[in-house]
């Protein structure tokens, strides 16, 4: 079978793909221990010019310490970072060309907005006239031309985190590092402002590594995430293989929401798997070939808006197909969550709500089936 | 109801007024009172008497007498300090070791206060305790025991003259240079503590910023950590400057018969001469002298809480 690309939009640039390009930045092998406590352990990475990079992760798996180490906060205990087919490593930290935007935003409280974005610029010992184009263009850039004079403690935190922004990109650095920058917004403010992070990346052809635990804000920005999970990286992948080929139960339970579901090999070939499922008594049938062997338990692991639900009963011998009784359905507007049981076992799938008035046919205790498409989910051994 | 009351001041309940009340009334019994009663002094004429001043109020003689007495209140002394130049060297003098010693002061206290708030946190409340343990002995016995170690015989002198350093004594007890000594070292916690306080405060992330945008870490120290500082070095340098222009204790053991201070004058004044109407008079300008500063000082906080509010 043919291999169908995965995700949503085709790509133009795709150099990690290509085994003829050169990363920009490199990790290779690198340890970091605080103590007893290993931050990140023995990890490789490549990550490519004018590409948007988002390490994922939730609180202590290391992806603070990868930024750190790359910004030179931090040394490694093992291993070398390369930027530009160079080593960093003895390279202070005001000596690299990376730049980093804080989480904290860590504005100078003693300048204004004007003198904070300048700051960089001055130790670079750039003609005064220079610095005073560069600041103007960074001030409209982020649309702050009105707040030139003001003191940090005088603005909004929208607009503080945008000095932040501008003073780290007013060096032109040839990497961006941002920690978690939008942490400290509201919702609406941090959507539109993850769309303004884009096209300044766009527009500026620079590299941005982006450290988050918010996996939609990864998904939104990035042209490439690695899942991190205890100072390892679990996956490196555009977010529509992250989301749709997940590499492991980790990656597939941390991105988004996915039914996982416990399942026995029953034959395994090139063209595809069977598999019985533990709880209920239905067979799953996938285009993707694993190398388990039969009666060994593995996982499959299907998003819910993959799964399609029906009122009445299953036939009897179909394939993806089991009977289950509504639940659970949690109704979110744009969409309804409708949770299933099947012996055991629950099952969700989502409903998009596309007309506001149409009869909801399926309600609590109906007897449904559920289905889905031969290739709609993914077998995980780990 | 919480529309109303916002919009106005909030209405103070009788207990609340009084708990306000409370300081005021201590400045009023324990600064104002007397303060009234040393200016009213400084307008008497010396007299030998109990007390040795006159005209000694006393409401028992009846008003007429009392307002007798109250025309020959005069600023005779006020004018006797400028005629002779010992007051005025004095002031002058005063505020001039004063300042000098601040500075020194600045100049110890601030690696100390630095290395402090740098330190790793759990030895901090120790570190802080080592700078206020001196408080626990006398301060009198403290600038006592500088004797011990400046004077001619002393062990400073021992120690250099055995390591070779010097072949003569050094004459350091009974000049300036010791009450520049004997003023830093008693002064140098008021001047640690605050300066601590706002050291501790300053935010790491600012320091790695400014590294991060190219800034060397001693720059950084110039550019971020010295301007954040500068109300902690206020706040500190006014703690050692105000009671330093008054000192008397220090200069008089430790200074020499050249060393003149408006503290020393005003006791000679005082106990010496007892002239309590012209060392009340000096004691009054004294006041004058320091309250200038302290007011500079007061408009200057209130302009930063203003701008940081």
């Amino acid at each position: 079978m043919a291999k169908k690309p995965i995700g949503p939009v085709r790509r133009d640039y795709a150099p990690w793909d290509d085994p003829a390009s050169v990363p920009f930045i490199e990790f290779r092998n690198v340890t970091k221990r605080f103590g007893d406590f290993t931050a990140v352990n023995n990890l490789s990475l490549k990550i490519y010019e004018r590409e948007f990079f988002a390490l994922l992760g939730g609180s202590g798996c290391g992806k603070t310490t990868m930024m750190r180490m790359l910004a030179g906060f931090e040394t490694p205990t093992e291993g070398e970072i390369l930027l530009d087919g160079q080593s960093l490593s003895g390279v202070p930290p005001y000596r690299r060309p990376v730049n980093m935007m804080f989480q904290s935003y860590a504005l100078f409280p003693h300048m204004n907005v004007e003198a904070n974005i300048a700051f960089g610029l001055k130790q670079d010992d750039m003609p005064k006239a220079e610095i005073a184009d560069r600041v103007a263009e960074m001030l409209r850039l982020t649309k702050l031309e009105s707040f030139a004079k003001r003191k940090p403690h005088q603005l909004s935190g929208g607009q503080r985190q945008r000095v932040a922004l501008a003073r780290s990109l007013a060096k032109r650095p040839k990497v961006l590092l941002l920690d978690e920058p939008l942490g400290a917004l509201d919702r609406k403010l941090r959507e539109e402002t993850q769309f303004e992070l884009m096209n300044l990346q766009e527009d500026l052809k620079m590299t941005f590594l982006i450290v988050t635990h918010d996996q939609e804000e990864a998904m939104t920005v990035a042209d490439r995430i690695a899942v991190m999970d205890a100072g390892e990286i679990v996956q490196v992948a555009t977010p529509g293989e992250i989301y749709e080929a997940p590499n492991s139960k980790f990656v597939a339970d941390f991105i988004g929401d996915v039914n996982l579901i416990e399942a026995k090999v029953e034959e395994t070939s090139e063209t595809g798997t069977r598999l019985q499922a533990v709880h209920g008594n239905y067979v799953i049938d996938s285009a993707q070939s694993v190398s388990a062997s039969k009666g060994e338990t593995v996982w499959y692991a299907i998003r819910p808006e993959k799964v399609r639900m029906e009122l009445g009963e299953p036939s009897g011998g179909d394939l993806n197909s089991a009977g289950a009784i509504v639940w659970d359905i949690a109704y979110l507007g744009d969409m309804s969550i409708f949770h299933s049981r099947i012996g055991e076992a629950s099952l969700r799938s989502t409903v998009a709500n596309v007309t506001r008035t149409v009869e909801r046919p399926i309600s609590w205790d109906d007897k449904v089936v559920l289905s889905w498409d031969r290739d709609a989910g993914v077998i995980l051994t780990e | 109801m919480a529309s109303e009351t916002s919009s106005s001041a909030p209405k103070r309940s009788l207990g609340g007024w009084a708990l306000i009340a409370v300081p005021y009334f201590w400045l009023f019994l324990f600064f104002l009172v007397p303060f009234f009663i040393v200016f009213k002094i400084s307008l008497s004429q010396i007299a030998v008497a109990i007390p040795p001043y006159f005209p000694a109020f006393d409401l028992g003689q009846g008003l007429q007498v009392l307002f007798a007495d109250l025309k020959e209140l005069s600023l005779e002394n006020y004018i006797f300090l400028t005629e002779d130049d010992l007051y005025w060297r004095s002031y002058v003098s005063s505020v001039t070791i004063a300042a000098i010693s601040t500075f020194i002061t600045l100049l110890v206290g601030y690696p100390l206060a630095y290395g402090m708030a740098r330190s790793p946190k759990e030895w901090r409340p120790t570190l802080l305790m080592l700078v206020i343990l001196p408080f626990w002995t006398s301060f009198l016995i403290r600038v006592y025991a500088w004797i011990g170690i400046l004077k001619n015989e002393g062990l400073l002198n021992q120690l250099l003259l055995t390591l070779g350093l010097i072949d003569q004594p050094l004459t350091i007890l009974n000049t300036n240079i010791a009450v520049y000594i004997g003023i830093v070292y008693s002064y140098l916690p008021f001047l640690v503590l605050p300066l601590y306080a706002s050291l501790e405060k300053l935010d790491g992330t600012l320091l790695e910023a400014a590294e991060d945008l190219g800034c060397p870490p001693w720059k950084a120290f110039w550019k971020i950590t010295l301007p954040l500082s500068i109300p902690g070095i206020i706040a500190g340098c006014f703690l050692v400057f105000i009671p330093a222009v008054g000192e008397f204790v220090i200069p008089d053991l430790l200074g020499g018969s050249n060393t003149l201070m408006i503290g020393k004058t005003l006791w000679v004044e005082f106990f010496n001469n007892r002239d309590w109407p012209v060392s009340s008079a000096v004691a009054v300008i004294l006041l004058l002298i320091l309250v200038i500063p302290i007011v500079l000082f007061q408009n200057q906080q209130q302009k930063m809480a203003e701008r940081e509010g």
